[in-house]
């Protein structure tokens, strides 16, 4: 029997049969991990396997490439706190939709793991919030392979008058070297450089450049599915904030 | 078991066995059960069958099952009392019903959103719900969805797009007959949340 011992986020809680369901878990130490949870649709449990909840896991299965099976401790619980609370709803399903997208099975990712937990601490500062998720978003193409390198031009190497990112390079492009490609370049929010205001709409316009890389580099390597609808919904949120 | 009539209640125990909470042990010992009560069960429960499976349909104005194109709560004109409670199945529609404190009519959306599964707004009953508050004389709209996730996602949404109506949910928190001690953590949040003046 293979067993192991950790903490993580919760990720998901599908129905599986009647009376169980198979959950994913974001673990500190063994990264996203699936598992059977008997009973997971009971009265008992069923408040604990919210996402983005903390769980203490025990996984077992006779061989590493089953499935395996689940029992879970709860150790914070953040569905409570964000119930009446929309901006951090949606912040919350966008996190835990896009990990579990994009996310490699059973592959550690300690520094995502860490941040994911910081973004989801300040899920009700709505001061704060739209940021720490920014932040996050662009750590998670920095740990899957494909940070955006925006410190200086990729063209000419200078640091000023940055205005655009390459689409298929992820590196930022100046306003001089743009020239004739300028309309098929991204435009460069400065928040996504810390600079300039920081406010809802900026980030708006930051996370749709997040989420072109998400969606054309990070989805279409893992997953067929399509971006989950919470992000979509969270960064209207943001555009509408003044 | 041998021979036709076998093969025939072989065949009602998969089904039975399809039913929750029914496995295929459970699935054979209803059957055996119907068998020996013929008259007093199985003919009946046939022709009760027979009779809900070519007249049970979606109600067109809530989706409620009932036997008609409207059904029973939406035909009743004591129940058009301005209030309109949402729920997310049938099931939590007949468990409304069940506490008998509801005098209006329901909406039920067949699902919430869910990003895991895909389920938009189209998906649901949300343009629908929208269509008869903006239609019928509609003075309160009441969410009556899970203390979940995707259940609060979904009255979040649906709020906004009654911007006209006083729109109320239902509150999270102590259920009677609770106690502390063996509540978790969210759910105490949410109580104190949702406190009240005493």
């Amino acid at each position: 029997m293979i067993e192991w011992r950790d903490h993580g986020a919760l990720l998901s809680a599908r129905p599986h049969g009647e009376t169980s369901v198979i959950a994913e878990v974001f673990c500190a130490a063994h990264g996203r991990c699936a598992g059977v949870i008997r009973g997971g649709i009971s009265r008992k449990l069923a408040p604990v396997l919210q996402p983005g909840n903390v769980v203490a896991v025990a996984w077992a299965a006779r061989l590493e490439e089953h499935l395996g099976h689940f029992t879970v401790e709860p150790v914070r619980s953040r569905a409570g706190m964000v119930l009446g609370n929309r901006l951090a709803l949606e912040a919350l399903q966008a996190v835990t939709g896009l990990l579990g997208l994009v996310l490699p099975e059973r592959e550690p990712h300690p520094a995502l793991y860490d941040a994911t937990q910081g973004v989801l601490d300040l899920l009700t500062d709505a001061d704060l919030l739209p940021l720490a998720y920014l932040r996050w978003e662009q750590k998670l193409l920095e740990d899957l392979g494909y940070g955006l390198e925006l410190g200086t031009c990729t063209v000419t190497g200078v640091n000023d008058d940055l205005a655009f990112v390459s689409p298929k390079t992820g590196r930022a492009v100046s306003r001089s070297a743009a020239g004739p490609w300028e309309g098929r370049l991204l435009p460069l929010p400065p928040v996504l450089v810390g600079q300039g205001d920081a406010a809802g709409p900026d980030i708006a316009a930051a996370l749709a450049v997040t989420g072109y890389f998400i969606e054309h580099r990070l989805m279409r390597a893992q997953s067929e599915r399509p971006m989950p609808a919470a992000r979509a919904r969270f960064i209207a949120l943001l555009a509408r904030q003044s | 078991m041998s021979g036709k009539g076998a093969k025939d209640i072989e065949a009602l125990i998969e089904l039975m066995a399809r039913l929750p909470g029914l496995g295929p042990r459970s699935a054979r010992r209803a059957v055996l059960h119907l068998i020996k009560k013929r008259g007093l069960l199985l003919l009946p429960l046939a022709e009760a069958m027979q009779k809900v499976g070519t007249t049970a349909r979606e109600c067109l104005n809530c989706g409620n099952i009932g036997t008609g194109d409207v059904c029973d709560i939406c035909a009743d004109d004591a129940r058009a009392n301005g209030q309109i409670c949402v729920v997310e199945d049938v099931a939590d529609l007949w468990a409304m019903e069940r506490a008998r404190v509801f005098k209006g009519r329901y909406h039920v959306l067949g699902g919430v959103l869910s990003a895991l599964d895909a389920v938009g707004p189209e998906e649901l009953r949300i343009p629908r719900l929208i269509d008869r508050v903006s239609t019928e004389t509609v003075n309160e709209v009441i969410l009556a969805l899970p203390a979940t996730i995707e259940g609060q996602t979904t009255a979040h949404y649906i709020a906004e797009r009654l911007p006209q109506t006083r729109v109320t949910s239902l509150a999270q928190g102590v259920p009677v007959g609770g106690e502390l001690d063996y509540l978790d953590d969210g759910t105490i949040t949410a109580a104190l949340n949702a406190r009240k003046t005493f």
